[in-house]
């Protein structure tokens, strides 16, 4: 009807085109993961393999090196998400209430995997992990020392934007002039303040860790990456299952996610910490992921 | 003091005639009709939501109406595209581009007009120092303050020597005392040049001290358009009354052009009520005397500066606020019976 | 129990106390054993051998095989950074002008922020799935009689290595750049039509001078993200090492040769280098264009 119509019409179709194009391009490689997953030789379709990855009894007598490799992951997640909290939350608590003249060197310091390539990390973590396996052991589990480190950026900016968005200094004032102790301001009034941010954190921080094939592979642990890897040799389809899989549940779970984090407060300026997180670093350093 | 501005040949009349927008449900504009006289500074106030955003941007080609005709100057400009429009605007905030600097920012509207380097530059720093900004010519947005910022915009703005100059809330974002600054600058320049100027403001005070006709606005309509003396002495509807300064509500009762109040027998106002009625009363419409035989009881008195402010409970149980001479504030104590009357000023009475 | 409130305010206003220092050593000891001396250790394990100060290692590096590798992993890590900024830009834009809570909005950063994240072995088995020997995509092609006859391309770096690494480079950009347009106020483009500007006006004069800092810096940040990453590249190409990351992957696995792992360190040196360079020419384009920008 009018010229502002008219524009508007315009930018909806040039969205749709443009949208339809590029996600045209990011299903192809999955719905060919699924044809491959349900192709049987001479042309049908059968549900075998994924019947067999829903049991769980099965697959784990089946594919013990998958088994193996999935609960490292899952030892691993857990041990990197408490050392990446335990370390950051209460360093950059105290930063920012006693220490602003250091945020700046622990900001560089922690976005600085990002500028390090993982490869690169594990040449030079690898005669501290020959110390590491001496001292305590050869478990797969020790990697998640090396995790934290990977997960450090990410976890970083999580976390900075939810101290962003309270005021740690006013808030940790009025509670130690009501006589509370540094513990009690971390534990009562720092962390519940924190939910949001630490639970973005903690879910990047779980996503890189399953993704993570660099380091365990050239460590020779198996992870569930390096598991993927070798079953993918032998036993493709389980493998191409798996990793399916585990695209879809990380996709349902961020988008789940993107809903719980935008509905909470009012201000609308106040950025989600997991969009903080993944978005560009202010220093410049980039957003290099580990396990691309 | 109507339409009369000095510099009046200069400027063009506007002309919006029976606006309608409606967003789904919400009828933004409904069915408004405002007429501008050349060179006349009108502005539109109102609560958010009320319609006059959508109006200006309606004027500045920003919106499209669903139906109604635009004019400018005599000229049809409902088709046209904005930037064929030939007006200044200055928003709300954050318009400066943040890449050009001051001057730059006041060059574009010429650059788009083909005008060559050194006449940009000139005119660049003449509207500069028109809004005392000659010092900043170099700055980037971000090294400016809000007010400086907006003046820049002022520039900007005026700079193509626009036939309408629309001010979407320019002030709104600033504090107190640099906004009363800006906007008896804004009037000035506005004087000087004489270029017919639509302001729109949910503050009354700004809208009153700048504009030479107010016109408020609810639900997407015109409730009334008037100077603003008028506006404030001679409130058309209670909307308005209520709107436009402090208004007491008195339960009374009317007939024949005149109502009782608190025992005194007040004018009414055209368009007002009969029967039993609320009279809307100015603060400064009633006098307050200590008394111990009075008709009230004060609640609290607050110093206002200039004058200050007594609350009081009639024994009919009705909240009453009066304006009293700060000298005689002290008299005032909270408990203190007191005797409320109206000063016999014209009042404007509503059906309860 | 602790400190008293008054000691924790005198400790704010006055000479810092070692005690508010001690709060910060553990992060410090952490990062120090497993971020900084890894690092110490590449740039200094790249000039010793046997224990030796030496050039060897370094000197190394100027073989041919190493050389195209590096030159290849740039060539790639350039294109896809490219390619995948404008595509990804283009889309950023689409996306932004969607509602700003719409679902649309929501399911493609949601996708985008997974599919960024999605590199390495499955995403190597997702592309095989489709475009390899037996793969859904190839028996539509060969179908409709379209195609490469053999599926080899899929292996090498510059063809099927690029359209993978497409797959996580396109929604990193989206990723990175989408709060650079909705950065966009509404009120420049409103200012320029105002003033008398088209569209074309508002893009060439206001919109990309603008946006062009951040975008060249979501490029430079894909190109290092193409230029570090390994496992989608060593989960695809078995048989060569054309890219740098997978050399040094080698030098690592193959303890037979010696010295081999020195050779590796200074590989990993190369590629710090680079990256460092990279990030110089961000800093210098930063500073540029930081006398507007805002942070």
């Amino acid at each position: 009807m009018s010229q502002r119509a008219a524009v508007r019409r315009k930018q909806a179709i040039f969205r749709w085109v443009t949208v339809s194009v590029v996600l045209a391009f990011f299903m192809l490689p999955l719905i060919g993961m699924l044809d491959f997953t349900t192709k049987v030789r001479r042309g049908g379709r059968t549900m075998a393999t994924w019947k067999t990855l829903m049991n769980v009894s099965e697959i784990s007598t089946k594919y013990p090196a998958l088994k193996e490799g999935f609960i490292a992951s899952i030892g691993l997640s857990v041990i990197t998400v408490v050392i990446m909290l335990a370390l950051l939350v209460p360093t950059m608590t105290w930063v920012r209430l006693r220490l602003p003249g250091m945020s700046r060197l622990v900001e560089f310091i922690c976005l600085l995997p990002l500028t390090v390539p993982a490869i690169v990390l594990v040449v030079g973590l690898a005669p501290v992990y020959s110390w590491v396996f001496y001292l305590f052991g050869e478990s797969t589990l020790w990697l998640g020392l090396a995790y934290v480190v990977l997960v450090l950026p990410y976890a970083y900016r999580a976390l900075d934007a939810g101290l962003r968005a309270i005021d740690v200094k006013t808030l940790s004032e009025a509670a130690r002039s009501l006589g509370a102790s540094w513990f009690r301001v971390m534990w009562r009034i720092v962390l519940p303040n924190l939910r949001t941010a630490v639970l973005s954190a903690s879910f990047l921080s779980v996503a890189l860790v399953l993704g993570e094939f660099t380091i365990a592979n050239l460590f020779s642990r198996r992870n569930l990456q390096v598991a993927m890897y070798q079953l993918g040799k032998s036993d493709a389809k389980i493998s191409v299952a798996v990793g399916l899989l585990s695209l879809v549940f990380a996709f349902v779970v961020l988008f789940a996610m993107s809903f719980v984090g935008a509905q909470r407060s009012g201000s609308r300026r106040r950025r989600r910490p997991l969009a903080a997180a993944v978005a560009p670093a202010p220093a410049g350093t980039g957003s290099v992921k580990e396990p691309s | 003091m109507s339409v009369a501005s000095p510099n009046a040949e200069r400027g063009v009349a506007v002309e919006l005639t029976e606006l309608r927008r409606s967003y789904g449900p919400v009828n933004a504009l409904d069915s408004m009709t405002l007429h501008l006289a050349p060179g006349e500074f009108v502005a539109l106030l109102g609560p958010s939501g009320c319609g006059k955003t959508t109006a200006l941007r309606c004027l500045a080609g920003l919106e499209d109406p669903d139906a109604g005709t635009i004019t400018i100057g005599g000229r049809d400009v409902t088709a046209l595209p904005t930037n064929k429009r030939d007006l200044g605007m200055v928003f709300q905030a954050y318009s400066l581009f943040p890449h050009m600097t001051a001057r730059q920012n006041v060059e574009f509207g010429l650059e788009m007009r083909g005008q060559d380097k050194s006449t940009r530059a000139r005119r660049a720093g003449d509207m500069l120092d028109l809004v005392g900004l000659s010092s900043q010519a170099d700055r980037y947005a971000h090294q400016m303050s809000g007010g400086q910022q907006q003046r820049v915009a002022l520039a900007r703005a005026l700079a193509i020597s626009p036939q309408v100059l629309l001010l979407d809330e320019p002030l709104s974002a600033l504090d107190a005392k640099v906004r009363t600054q800006l906007r008896d600058e804004i009037r000035r320049i506005q004087l000087e040049i004489g270029t017919t100027t639509l302001f729109v403001t949910h503050d009354q005070e700004e809208a009153l001290a700048v504009a030479d006709r107010v016109g408020v606005m609810r639900a997407g309509r015109l409730e009334q358009l008037a100077p603003p003396q008028e506006l404030y002495a001679r409130p058309a509807t209670a909307f308005v009354a209520e709107f436009v300064g402090l208004t007491n509500r008195l339960a009374g009762r009317a007939s024949g052009g005149r109502a009782e109040v608190l025992g005194v027998s007040l004018p009414l106002l055209a368009g007002s009520g009969d029967g039993n009625v609320e009279v809307l009363v100015r603060p400064e419409g009633i006098e307050a005397t200590p008394d111990p035989n009075g008709n009230a009881t004060v609640l609290s008195a607050a110093f206002l500066g200039a004058h200050g402010r007594v609350t009081a409970r009639t024994d009919g149980g009705e909240q009453v606020e009066v304006q009293v001479a700060s000298a005689a504030l002290p008299s005032f104590e909270p408990g203190q019976r007191v005797r409320v009357t109206p000063r016999g000023d014209a009042a404007l009475a509503v059906a309860r | 129990m602790a400190k008293s409130p008054r000691s924790g305010t005198r400790a704010l206003g006055g000479i810092k106390p070692s005690g508010a220092l001690a709060g910060v050593v553990p992060f410090f000891a952490y990062t120090t054993v497993f971020l900084l001396i890894p690092t110490l250790v590449v740039i200094i394990a790249a000039f010793v051998s046997d224990g030796h100060l030496t050039l060897g290692n370094v000197r190394a590096l100027g073989n041919a095989g190493f050389l195209t590798a590096l030159k290849q992993s740039i060539i790639l890590s350039a294109l896809t950074a490219i390619i995948g900024a404008v595509v990804g830009g283009i889309l950023a834009y689409a996306v932004s002008t969607a509602r700003p809570d719409g679902i649309l909005k929501r399911f493609i950063t949601s996708l985008c922020g997974v599919l960024a994240q999605f590199g390495g072995v499955a995403l190597a088995f997702a592309f095989i799935a489709s475009f390899g020997a037996q793969g859904m995509i190839s028996a539509w092609m060969k179908k409709a009689g379209v195609g490469p006859s053999s599926t080899l391309w899929l292996y090498q770096w510059d063809k099927g290595v690029l359209l993978v690494y497409l797959y996580f480079q396109i929604p990193l950009m989206l990723i990175v750049f989408l709060p650079a347009v909705e950065g966009l106020r509404p009120q420049w483009r409103e200012a320029t039509e105002t003033l008398g500007g088209t569209t074309w006006t508002y893009w060439r004069r206001v919109a990309m001078p603008i946006l062009f800092p951040s975008f060249v810096g979501a490029t430079l940040l894909l190109f290092t993200n193409a230029f570090s990453a390994y496992a989608t590249a060593a989960a695809l190409v078995s048989q060569a090492q054309p890219l740098v990351p997978l050399q040094i992957a080698g030098t690592f696995t193959s303890e037979t040769v010696l010295g081999q792992a020195n050779v590796g360190k200074a590989m990993a040196l190369a590629m710090v280098v680079v990256v460092a360079i990279v990030m110089a020419i961000y800093a210098w384009l930063d500073r540029r264009s930081s006398k507007w920008l805002v942070r």
